[in-house]
């Protein structure tokens, strides 16, 4: 418990990061852990590239990951899985939902959204983990669910036990789609489970 | 909750430190921590202010400050509301201390340059009640126009400067700051950064203190009215007050030292000692919470006892400057950058290289994904007439600032709120005759309100024939859809009177005001051109509410859709940078085999998800190729 891992969680303002933030990080203070996390809200979020930093341990101080010092990276969408990778390190595990966000260079063709943009990341070395959460959170019967689904995939590289997930899941979503946040959650860990 | 691990030390208690009760009453406030609670800084500084039993809290909303307000605004024992500007939050919160209240303003930075005028003279009258104003920075601006350090200020009005280091501390020292601000009848300045305020982590929960000023209407008149002759009494116990604060500033617990490896002392305050503790945690370090006025025996003898001494602080070498001037060597800005947020990493390899991490990562080519304007924007219909125009577009502080980024690129300046009709104004009197015509102002609801009116009365009074549109979303939107004066709602949701924008454009002179439908494209283009050729002032109130607004998003979405088989790939909707269309291209031989013209190079595409149905695209489609939908 005395050293501080870091959890980098990214992707494109409106997706529903900072949730995934949140219920990660108070099952993370339910089982025991100092946490800090930082986001950054204003301009940034209107369908920009969005961060928020997660730190646990003993005892935290700092709210920032270093760069090279992520030691998990949640990337809710591909080419924001790359965009960060000066905070990753080769030992690094970045879990990925496979959902492609058009950029506005892209959208408008003046840009190309790179091919195998993951390729950057296991030719790196870096263990990548791929979800589909948008088909995890469709079969669970409520396609709002995916940002679920991948805490659920994430939940399995810590040591937090998934009851805690699913008691804080409990507390936090609206009680009439509990039953599909649960099933996305358990959904996303059996896809997470690489 | 269970939460095993603490920052221990951010957890102090003042209760039993009797010293801080300082120069003439005695501390009232107990501060034992019953519990704890996960909270992000400003939720932190609410559950505060809360807790020091504030009467009344007023502000503008500003990143990175704005959610204090929010989350304040659910205790029913505080009045909360949204000033129109800071400068009126912060004279709502000196009336409320003059009659005895604790009051809190709350602002970004450069909100504080708006409140300077009541701020430094509030110095001198002092109140009753407990005054705290609060100024939220932003360095590396994440969402600012520039990072000013409003520590200065503290300097600057001769009082008193409280700054936390992160959620926990935030939340006690401004509680403290109350009973600081009625010991010393002086307004406390409480500064906070982006990575306090948008930090969460684990804060004690306190009890409501008990206060012991008497609320009621009362005349001072020797320190409430600032006539010369007050003043200049007044500005002598300005001086007194200082000298007596300094005094307490070497014995209080917001200032403390942390033994350790003496080789290498430090000096730091607000997040940066957070860097530090984790960059250095063998080492020494003075800990500054008050950081205006500054302890200098305390500074003087822990310099003394470390062999060589770094300040580090963000932005401004403001504790550096001090510590010099006092004759003190140290090191600061010439190894730690006086521009953006620092990090653990930036203060460990700029004083120690020798443990920077090696091999790092280089970032990868990416396309970039700057924030743009949402689907459905009523902003962007505006815009993208604008950018097809021959005009200088003087813009002001917003989410219409986005305006700015392609493809519409239609935003030619922007400095600071309201500026952006005095500069048009400014701009046609030095071009000279002829040259209304090439300038158009841009502002929103909320920010016209805040800084725009005076602006707009001067371009009356002296003549200008400059075209001003007001972006009328309703709403505050870029910080986070907060209603304003023009709303018809508080900050608690009560309904009130709106301010009629049209009504008051008309009352200050202006002849010609037009009120138009931004999401109609065509009628855009015809009714701006009219107003901009005109040679006398007009003003365009392009009216359509954000579409983040909750009871929006409530509704029944309808979408829009693209009759593939009738786009003829002119690109006219995908100019608009909607987020919801797409251009597709052809691949080779696509085209023809498709059934379209060979020259034709691709087709647009509606997502019907992301589409928020306000129709701009399907204005400009001459091809029938854009329909709206049924309701789903």
């Amino acid at each position: 418990m005395d050293a501080i891992r870091n959890i980098l969680f990214s992707g494109v303002g409106g997706q529903g990061i900072l949730l995934a933030s949140e219920l990660t990080a108070e099952a993370l203070l339910q089982a025991g852990y100092d946490v800090k996390k930082s986001e950054v809200h204003g301009m940034a979020q209107r369908g920009g590239s969005v961060t928020a930093q997660l730190r646990y341990g003993a005892r935290v101080y700092s709210p920032l990951i270093e760069p090279g010092a992520a030691d998990i990276q949640m990337a809710f969408e591909m080419m924001e899985a790359v965009r960060y990778l000066p905070y990753l390190h080769a030992g690094s595990t970045v879990i990925v939902n496979t959902q492609m966000i058009l950029p506005p260079s892209v959208a408008t063709g003046r840009a190309a959204y790179p091919e195998k943009v993951l390729d950057e990341l296991t030719t790196r070395g870096i263990r990548v983990i791929d979800v589909d959460a948008f088909t995890i959170a469709k079969q669970a019967g409520e396609v709002r669910t995916a940002n679920v689904a991948l805490v659920g995939a994430l939940s399995v590289h810590l040591d937090v036990a998934g009851d805690i997930f699913e008691s804080v899941i409990e507390t936090r979503v609206p009680e009439r789609f509990l039953k599909e946040n649960l099933k996305a959650f358990t959904a996303g860990r059996e896809a997470g489970a690489r | 909750m269970v939460v095993r691990a603490s920052t221990s030390n951010l957890h102090r208690d003042f209760s039993n430190e009797p010293e801080f009760s300082g120069v003439q009453r005695t501390l009232t406030m107990t501060t034992k921590q019953n519990s704890t609670a996960w909270m992000s800084g400003n939720e932190a500084i609410a559950r505060g202010a809360w807790e020091a039993g504030v009467a009344v809290a007023s502000g503008y909303p500003g990143t990175p400050s704005t959610e204090i307000m929010e989350y304040l605004s659910a205790y029913d024992s505080v009045y909360t509301e949204w000033a129109p500007n800071e400068k009126v939050g912060l004279e709502v919160a000196i009336g409320a201390s003059f009659a005895g209240g604790r009051a809190l303003a709350t602002m970004k930075h450069v909100g504080l340059n708006v409140a300077a005028d009541p701020l430094f003279t509030a110095s001198y009258t002092g109140g009753r009640g407990g005054l705290v104003v609060l100024t939220a920075d932003d360095p590396s601006m994440h969402s600012s126009q520039n990072e000013q350090d409003n520590r200065n200020y503290a300097l600057a009005a001769k009082i008193p400067m409280l700054e936390p280091s992160d959620p926990a501390e935030a939340k006690e020292f401004l509680k403290q700051a109350f009973v600081l601000s009625e010991e010393l009848d002086s307004p406390v300045l409480f500064r906070i950064t982006t990575r306090i305020a948008h930090v969460k982590g684990v804060v004690g929960q306190g009890q409501v203190a008990e206060t012991t000023v008497e609320r009621g209407i009362e005349k001072h008149p020797e320190k409430f009215v600032m006539l010369p002759a007050m003043a200049r009494t007044r500005r002598v116990q300005v001086e007194e007050r200082m000298r007596q604060c300094r005094e307490l500033a070497e014995k209080t617990p917001f200032n403390v030292v942390e033994d350790g490896d003496r080789r290498r002392g430090f000096i730091t305050s607000g997040v940066s000692y957070l860097y530090v503790k984790e960059a250095f945690p063998e080492a020494a370090v003075l800990k500054l919470g008050m950081c205006w006025p500054l302890p200098e025996r305390k500074i003087r003898a822990f310099a003394s006892s470390v062999e060589e001494l770094f300040v580090v602080e963000e932005l401004d070498p403001f504790l550096e400057t001090q510590i010099k001037a006092m004759g003190i060597a140290c090191r600061g800005k010439d190894l730690i950058p006086a521009i953006g947020e620092l990090n653990t990493a930036i203060v460990r390899n700029a004083i120690d290289p020798q443990r920077a991490p090696q091999n790092l990562f280089e970032p990868v080519d990416l396309p970039p994904r700057p924030p743009n304007m949402c689907a459905g924007c009523p902003h962007r219909g505006i815009f993208f007439t604008l950018s097809r125009m021959k005009v200088f577009v003087s813009g002001d502080i917003g989410c219409y600032t986005l305006g700015f980024l392609p493809p519409l690129n239609a935003l030619d300046s922007t400095v600071c709120m309201g500026a952006s009709i005095p500069m048009a104004h400014g701009m046609v009197k030095a071009a000279g005759p002829g040259s209304h015509d090439k300038v158009v102002s841009v502002i929103g609801d909320s920010t016209f309100v805040h800084s725009g009116i005076t602006g707009l009365i001067n371009s009356v009074y002296n003549g200008s024939a400059a075209t001003l549109i007001i972006l009328d979303n309703r709403i505050t939107a870029m910080t986070g859809q907060q209603p304003n004066p023009a709303s018809g709602n508080t900050i608690r949701g009560e309904a009130v009177q709106a301010l009629d924008l049209e009504a008051l454009c008309r009352a200050v002179g202006v002849k010609h005001v037009r009120v138009l439908n931004p999401h109609d494209v065509p009628e855009c283009r015809k009714v701006i051109r009219e107003e901009v050729e005109r040679d006398e002032m007009s003003v365009i109130i392009a009216q359509a509410p954000c579409v983040l607004l909750p009871e929006l998003k409530l509704r029944k979405p309808v979408s829009y859709y693209t009759n593939i088989d009738n786009c003829v790939g002119c690109t006219s909707c995908i100019r608009l940078g909607c987020p919801a269309i797409s251009w597709n291209p052809f691949a080779e031989g696509e085209a023809e085999a498709r059934g379209y013209k060979k020259s034709q190079k691709g087709y647009s595409r509606i997502d019907e998800v992301l589409c928020n149905d306000c129709g701009q695209c399907a204005s400009l489609c001459k091809f029938n190729a854009i329909t709206r939908g049924e309701p789903k």
